[in-house]
């Protein structure tokens, strides 16, 4: 007992360590450009930018896991070491960024790091500057966050959620109006108001929640109209999608036609755990087959097929090439997959760049004068137009991927995933499964590819680089491997986003990566989990559960 | 535990089988061979002759089951590339387009070129030696060491000390680089691959990768998207002649010197040193190593280390050879030190110092040699594709490399 209790006692390691963490991660917030880039974009207007929101959450974390690692000792602090630890943790925070600037004003470190400008000075400083007083702004802020990060985990845990909610909803909807509508953020008003609403509806929801819930059920219209809503909502909603305008759909199609590589791709690597890093290849050939054969520019073929005619010859070739590119990798696994299909991207990306093809391609020069796809009157020429057509196609694509899932093919490759040695001696004809896989992923790439082509009327090698691949192998990681609904969400997120805030295009890599290494570390079965991929990560934690006899878990699915 | 035995029976089983060139589907005929021998048949009269029958049918079926379509395709493949390689070849020699001074050159520059990657591919090998993961990021790892050791190079170029004294300049901005590229290669598994020793094989690979853009977009926010050139040394610039009225580069030959003597430094170390003793034990079976008092945590962080250090040195000559930084500069070079380290047999420490030998020659050499013949236009343009070809082709046809153990196989 004596034990416990000195280890209980206040420790001063936790918030040195998660403030110094959390400072090393704002000073490379600030030094990298995003927070200077971000603060053109206001949350409230002459009050909090996008930027400053996102310096800020740094010193919430740091608060945040002082905090917590703190309190979650055998025998809770007294309330007030609380305090002490988030504003400790905060101020730490603030010391770097303080050191940054005390660094900057004798030395112009612009020289090496490009962003140190006067202007991201003057942002960490809140305007104030970095002579005088103003250096010490970043220890007051961090100290008053860490304060309030402690008095809001001193709340009682419902309210908690809720206020947490409320103040994330404010820059949200700040950057989907600006995004979105050439809006200027939220007036101070409006985000209060939006705060007490947030906060004060979800707070009552929460209260609420079981008792509306079982009145719902026990009305037979009630529960009609929510087995109706669980439907018609969707549906609804990507329906009228385009009826935001132009720019909007403009995204919607990007996240489509991501989303469509996506299904693909969660297919090679999701179902069948081949790690493919150049599915763009595929991509590329779906394009490059509908510029060929559409195109009036290039006369070699002698057709020239509308974009309906062309559709099979694209998905077809792509599918050939996905068996063809299948077969030498056959005998290959995990990490060497990888780096011959990367190399097979590339392959095909410079070999389409040089010199050599250019008579039958166009080189560097691209094909351009692809015609739009038309049925009847209907020309799918602008954004909104399109966005049915790529809706349509995303629509096979993952009903197809739904039926496959669970069907024999489906089952076969997931068993290819789990382990290669052990599928074959069950049976499972190794070559015919792996490149079904490869074909299929390659397919809807192609798909994917040809309405890419026909959206943008011309095609570039520079288009399909290796980032492409990325992208996609990104979306399905984030959105949840072998889940088909997080394909899509992953696409929203990963590819959406990005499109809504233009000025970030620099840092999407950036973001990327970190959000990669982010979720593989803390959450490697995605936003969207598939049920057995969750179980299979987290398969230590189960089996310690079921050992102890205390908690017993069926396998879903 | 249905799972636990039958793991354990599988080696033996696996091993049995294949000591008999069996597959467990197909020995019907090996099996009643097997049990006409036990009932005793053997000591029959009528035995010896269906044996010699069986034995045919047996060797007939290893013949097809060995050789199926997809073996075969492959090496139809295989020859026609070939062909290609040897008509192209042909030609330009035929043609005579290029002088023996030519040809040297290229040699020299493939050597050179080489070498840098011979340095890079030994981070990978090592790595893989050990982890069994490709260290995506290693490319990065690569590009940081010059990139900080470009502002080091300016300012004392700025000061003139670079020209007073080059072998104390370029030694300061060695030494910063390869810190600054082992400062990140340790960070970088300290962070993104400790946490993940145990994972599904593709977690670490995928962190590998988000790791590698990360740090890539990094160096770009921090130190901005142009290309940085590096200053030139004086006593470095022109030509040594050499025999037969070739010259040579005065930056190659110091890429070269201090390239072998990088190579031979660590070849002493891994094999002779008890660190990298240990290095190679770790390698064999981390268990097994942890279990003779070897600290395996403490090992990969050294592999990590040398690996790192190994490619700020590189980075360091690829820069003396082309005199400028960006942050993708990692990427192309990374792929073909993988590509070198593939070709040396990954895992294998020689391997991959020939490998990247062989490369650097096959790459200088080949756009001139095989696709000038085949009247393809601008060859050069194909030269990042070719390493490419050449990696595929090393995979499909010897993964183990021209030196490698049956890694490939096995753990690949």
């Amino acid at each position: 007992m004596q034990a416990i209790k000195v280890k209980s006692r206040f420790n001063w390691l936790l918030p040195v360590k998660a403030g110094l963490l959390a400072g090393v991660i704002a000073l490379l917030l600030a030094l990298v450009g995003i927070v200077e880039i971000a603060n053109q974009r206001p949350v409230i207007p002459g009050v909090l930018s996008v930027g400053q929101t996102l310096l800020l959450l740094p010193f919430l974390w740091a608060g945040y896991r002082a905090v917590r690692q703190a309190g979650s000792g055998e025998e809770a602090p007294p309330r007030f070491w609380l305090f002490v630890n988030g504003a400790l943790a905060g101020l730490l925070t603030g010391a770097l960024l303080t050191a940054l600037l005390l660094v900057g004003k004798w030395i112009n470190l612009r020289t090496v790091f490009i962003n140190a400008s006067p202007e991201l000075y003057n942002l960490l400083t809140m305007g104030a500057g970095p002579a005088g007083v103003g250096i010490l702004v970043p220890m007051i802020a961090g100290l008053v966050l860490g304060v309030v990060v402690a008095a809001i985990s001193l709340l009682p845990e419902r309210m908690r959620g809720s206020v947490v909610l409320g103040l994330s909803l404010i820059p949200v909807l700040a950057i989907l109006s600006s995004a979105l509508f050439a809006g200027r953020g939220l007036s101070i008003g409006s985000a209060i108001a939006v705060f007490v609403a947030a906060t004060g509806g979800s707070y009552l929801w929460s209260i609420m929640q079981a008792r509306v819930k079982e009145r719902i059920n026990n009305h037979p219209a009630g529960q009609r109209a929510a087995q109706w809503s669980r439907w018609a909502l969707p549906v609804l909603i990507i329906a009228l999608l385009p009826l935001l305008g132009k720019y909007p759909s403009e995204v919607m199609d990007m996240v489509g036609l991501y989303a469509l590589m996506g299904l693909g791709l969660n297919i090679v690597v999701g179902f069948a755990g081949l790690l493919d890093l150049g599915y763009v290849a595929f991509f590329a050939i779906g394009a490059y087959v509908m510029g060929v054969l559409t195109s009036p520019e290039i006369g070699w073929t002698g057709i020239h097929l509308g974009f309906w005619g062309a559709l099979p010859f694209a998905v077809i070739t792509a599918t050939l090439a996905g068996i063809i590119l299948g077969i030498p990798v056959l005998g290959m696994r995990g990490d060497y997959l990888a780096i011959v299909t990367l190399g097979f991207g590339e392959i095909i990306r410079l070999v389409v760049l040089s010199d050599w093809l250019k008579p039958y391609i166009g080189g560097s020069n691209g094909i351009t004068r692809i015609p739009k796809a038309v049925i009847g009157p209907l020309e799918f020429g602008t954004p909104q137009t399109l966005y049915y057509l790529i809706v349509a196609g995303c629509l096979i694509v993952a009903f197809a991927s739904v039926r496959l899932k669970p069907s024999r093919l489906g089952r076969a490759w997931m068993a290819l995933r789990e382990d290669e040695d052990v599928a074959q001696a069950m049976g499972i004809n190794l070559v015919r499964t792996k490149l079904l896989a490869f074909a299929t992923g390659a397919t809807f790439a192609g798909l994917s590819g040809a309405i890419f082509a026909s959206k943008l009327t011309s095609i570039y090698p520079h288009s399909f680089n290796f980032m492409v691949s990325i992208n996609v192998l990104c979306l399905i990681i984030v959105g949840g491997m072998g889940s088909i609904p997080g394909a899509i969400v992953g696409s929203l997120a990963l590819v959406g986003l990005p499109e809504l805030l233009r000025e970030f295009t620099e840092y999407r890599l950036w973001v990327y990566g970190a959000a990669l290494v982010f979720m593989m570390l803390n959450r490697p079965e995605g936003l969207v989990p598939e049920a057995r991929r969750r179980l299979e990560l987290h398969e230590s934690e189960v089996e310690s559960l079921d050992e102890s006899g205390e908690k017993h878990v069926t396998v879903p699915g | 535990m249905e799972q636990g035995r039958a793991t354990m029976l599988a080696p033996a089983c696996s091993r049995l089988l294949a000591k008999f060139r069996l597959k467990p589907a197909r020995n019907l005929e090996c099996r009643s061979w097997a049990s006409a021998a036990q009932a005793g048949l053997a000591h029959s009269k009528t035995w010896p002759r269906y044996k010699d029958v069986y034995k045919g049918r047996i060797m007939l079926q290893r013949l097809t089951r060995r050789v199926s379509g997809t073996t075969v395709s492959m090496w139809l493949i295989g020859l026609v590339i070939l062909a290609v390689v040897a008509y192209g070849t042909y030609k330009t020699l035929a043609l005579g387009k290029y002088s023996l001074a030519n040809w040297t050159d290229l040699i020299i520059y493939g050597v050179a070129q080489g070498s840098v990657y011979a340095l890079i591919a030994l981070g990978y090998t090592l790595v893989y030696g050990i982890l069994r993961m490709i260290n995506f990021a290693h490319s990065e790892v690569f590009m940081s060491g010059p990139f900080i050791g470009y502002f080091v190079a300016t300012s004392l170029d700025q000061a003139g000390f670079l020209d007073r004294q080059p072998v104390i300049g370029l030694a300061i901005v060695l030494l910063v680089a390869m810190l600054t590229s082992l400062t990140i290669a340790v960070l970088l598994e300290r962070i993104a691959y400790r946490p993940l020793r145990r994972a599904p094989r593709l977690v670490p690979l995928i962190t590998a990768i988000g790791a590698s853009f990360f740090l890539q977009y990094t160096f770009r926010g921090l130190f901005g998207s142009g290309i940085k050139g590096y200053p030139e040394i004086e006593q470095l610039k022109g030509t040594w002649p050499l025999a037969g009225g070739v010259n040579i580069l005065k930056t190659q030959v110091v890429v070269i010197v201090a390239a072998v003597i990088m190579l031979a430094g660590l070849y002493y170390f891994v094999q002779r040193t008890k660190t990298g003793k240990a290095m190679q034990a770790v390698s064999e079976d981390k268990d097994i190593a942890a279990l003779m008092g070897i600290d395996v945590d403490h090992i990969i962080v050294v592999t990590f280390a040398v690996g790192g250090a190994l490619a700020g040195a590189a980075g360091v000559l690829y820069v003396l050879l082309f005199r400028q930084v960006h942050f993708f500069m990692g990427f192309i070079p990374g792929i073909k030190a993988f590509t070198a380290a593939v070709l040396g047999g990954i895992g294998n420490v020689v391997g991959a110092m020939l490998g990247g030998l062989v490369l650097g020659i096959a790459e200088s050499l080949f756009p001139n040699l095989v696709l000038d013949g085949l009247g393809i236009p601008a060859p050069y343009q194909l030269k990042d594709a070719l390493a490419f070809i050449l990696l595929v082709l090393i995979l499909i046809f010897r993964p183990t490399g021209i030196l490698g153990e049956r890694l490939a196989a096995k753990k690949a």
